[in-house]
């Protein structure tokens, strides 16, 4: 046993994969005859979902993964399962890799439940003369005795998924690949489900777990790593892992940052967008309020750039909708003035968004962190908020340039 | 805890590695017999369709060209060839049509698992094959009614059925394979069926072009499609029936139709393999 633990199972040596992500899909041949003339407007984007990923994985060993959406582990996930190829570097894998990623691959509404347990299991590598063998062991596992021999249309999704766990808990891998997304169905059967993962490490079998779950991968793995924007960023014992992904995760929530990696309202089109005071942060009322919005756009599309003022104190909003058409890429700097003649005792929060000139979809706007904060402020002379409101407020554009 | 649960038992069996072709041929098995199950799903007459679907695509043909138009009348046993032809094309549509969208249509499992993919399309051939034997029956009963005339060259004709069988799936490998980078193929491909469908001889004997053009019923014959189809009706039904050998008197040229072919599947085998491992990606 000892000298079968030190052999290799699993072995990816310098793995990249890129995505080529064409602005258009050439899914005619219209737009690809028309994009070979105007091949300079033709701007394939490439995503490098995976940037250098080595490691070994020795036979019996239950080898955790972990990291958070969009770092690439999913990529890695079908790298290893040979379902995508990578685009540099190589894997190995020594003995039989049976994917968990999805269950129910190949599942057929038509199909009464037996025959769904042949196709999958089909899919899985099993022969029918296999599957009769353990046919009743995956139909009371999945505790669906009365219901195989109706539709699976009419099967509830819970029932689906415990069928289908059912059957790929058979699955004879040497390495199996499991994404956490199996724990499913209700609280009974995934105890089921857990246990069936535990009993895993009393086996030789090779595991390698996927998973947000930190106590999963504590309870379960030998050995783990973190995937971070395709590389690898910490390795070790389980436990050093969990700490790592913890403490980068409280980093990463503070920084407000969504799933796809940008704060909270940027994305790839508007990676920066920000409003702050060009001048004093805090002014006497009658002070004109200065502040600069800068944003960077991908793309020439018209946009207006709209603004709203609002007291935090009181919750109200001073101005909105101050809205100025641009359409120029790259990154762009407008000024903003605003008379506080008539406010007193407030703190004000400017924030901005971007939307699209004519459909008006909104493109991006500045979270929390990137709206401008100013606080007006008349010392102990007037605690008053707006003191005059005998007309409109109204602030001015001052221009815009590229920066 | 559960006990000694069940998995111990299939697990502590030594795991055999599964051969490759092992897989494909268990799963091959399994889609065949899944197309065939939701082939006629919900409908009442479930496989007879299979025999009456031909049959009256036969009756309406035969009322509109061999009735009204009298196309044929100069070939014995016309009405028959006529069927055996539309047999067989509709087996080489059938084959090259859910070819071509196979591979896209499961794209969601391509996507959740890694199989050899060729198994699609060999299971939706097979399938199409096994409906052009129940085809064949509906052929067989009106051979035996009308008194054909087959000759011995007639113990030929499973080899050019094998031959269109080879042209559909290798054209089948190529569609699918282009399909999932250029959806436009659908239309091409339903367009290029059209012309050769007139083009091939199938509602017409090919001497009715010959009385007009002998060269051009000559270059006909050596579309794989009218060869073939030509043959069986030459060797099962009348002698009557032109084939390219009885035209040219060369074994050579009469060799070309069935180099295209291979030509057609082996280049057919070699895009799939090349292309097969990205369809996860490209879909």
């Amino acid at each position: 046993m000892d000298g079968a633990t030190n052999d290799i199972a699993v072995s990816v040596k310098n793995v990249a994969k890129d995505f080529l992500l064409p602005h258009e899909k050439n899914n005619s041949i219209k737009s690809s005859i028309v994009n070979v003339f105007k091949r300079k407007d033709r701007r394939i984007e490439v995503q490098h979902a995976l940037k250098d990923i080595s490691f070994d994985i020795k036979k019996g060993e239950f080898f955790g993964i972990v990291g958070r959406n969009g770092s690439g582990k999913s990529t890695l996930l079908k790298i290893l399962s040979e379902i995508y190829q990578p685009t540099k570097g190589s894997v190995r894998t020594y003995g039989k890799v049976v994917p968990f990623i999805e269950l129910g691959v190949g599942f057929n509404p038509e199909l009464t439940g037996r025959e769904n347990v042949y196709l999958n299991g089909a899919m899985l590598g099993f022969s029918k003369k296999q599957i009769d063998v353990m046919y009743n062991d995956i139909v009371e596992f999945a505790e669906l005795e009365e219901f195989m021999d109706q539709k699976l249309k009419n099967y509830s999704s819970g029932m689906q998924v415990r069928l289908a766990f059912s059957v790929a808990t058979q699955a004879k891998a040497e390495v199996l690949i499991i994404d956490e997304v199996l724990a499913v169905g209700d609280a009974a059967f995934q105890r089921k489900c857990y246990e069936y993962f535990k009993s895993l490490r009393e086996t030789n079998i090779t595991t390698i777990f996927v998973t947000h779950d930190m106590s999963a991968v504590e309870d379960f793995c030998t050995r783990a790593i973190m995937i971070r924007d395709g590389n690898i960023v910490a390795s070790g014992t389980p436990k050093d892992v969990a700490n790592e992904y913890t403490r980068a995760n409280f980093v990463a929530k503070n920084e407000q940052k969504d799933e796809t990696g940008y704060e909270l309202g940027l994305n790839d089109r508007v990676p920066y967008f920000k409003v702050k005071p060009s001048g004093k942060k805090t002014i006497m009322p009658g002070e004109d309020m200065v502040f600069d919005i800068e944003y960077e756009i991908k793309d020439d599309t018209p946009v207006n750039v709209k603004i709203s003022i609002r007291d935090t104190i009181r919750g109200v909003d001073i101005l909105q909708n101050g809205a100025k058409a641009l359409h120029k890429a790259g990154r762009n700097r407008l000024s903003y003035t605003f008379p506080t003649a008539e406010l007193n005792n407030m703190e004000l929060i400017v924030s901005a968004v971007l939307d699209e000139e004519g459909t008006n979809k909104r493109i991006a706007h500045t979270n929390d962190n990137n709206s401008g904060r100013v606080i007006i402020d008349a010392g102990d002379t007037a605690n008053l908020g707006i003191i005059n409101r005998g007309h409109e407020l109204h602030g001015y554009w001052n221009g815009w340039h590229d920066i | 805890m559960l006990g000694e649960p069940f998995w111990y038992n299939v697990m502590s069996m030594r795991p055999r590695m599964l051969s490759k072709y092992r897989y494909s041929l268990i799963l091959l098995r399994e889609l065949v017999v899944t197309e065939f199950k939701l082939r006629y799903q919900g409908s009442v007459l479930g496989y007879l369709w299979s025999l009456l679907r031909p049959l009256f695509l036969f009756v309406i043909l035969y009322f509109v060209f061999v009735h009204f138009l009298k196309v044929g009348s100069d070939i014995p046993h016309w009405p028959v060839a006529l069927l055996a032809g539309i047999v067989l094309w509709n087996f080489f549509t059938e084959v090259t049509n859910n070819g071509l969208t196979a591979i896209v249509n499961r794209g969601d499992v391509i996507r959740k698992i890694n199989f050899p993919k060729y198994v699609i399309i060999l299971a939706s051939t097979i399938s199409a094959f096994i409906n052009l034997l129940l085809n064949f029956v509906v052929l067989a009963v009106l051979m035996a009614v009308s008194g054909v005339n087959p000759s011995i060259s007639g113990l030929l004709s499973p080899l050019y059925i094998m031959e269109i069988f080879l042209l559909a799936l290798g054209l089948a490998f190529i569609l699918s394979t282009v399909f999932v980078k250029l959806r436009d193929v659908n239309y091409i491909w339903e367009i290029i069926l059209q012309a050769l469908f007139y083009a091939s001889a199938i509602i017409y004997p090919i001497s009715l072009v010959a009385a007009s053009s002998p060269f051009i019923a000559k270059i006909m014959l050596f579309n794989p499609v009218t060869q073939a189809i030509q043959d069986i009706r030459h060797g099962l039904i009348d002698p009557q029936n032109t084939t390219l050998y009885g035209e040219t008197h060369s074994i050579l040229l009469s060799l070309i139709p069935i180099a295209v072919t291979l030509g057609i599947f082996i280049i057919g085998v070699i895009v799939f393999k090349v292309r097969s491992p990205h369809f996860a990606e490209d879909i």
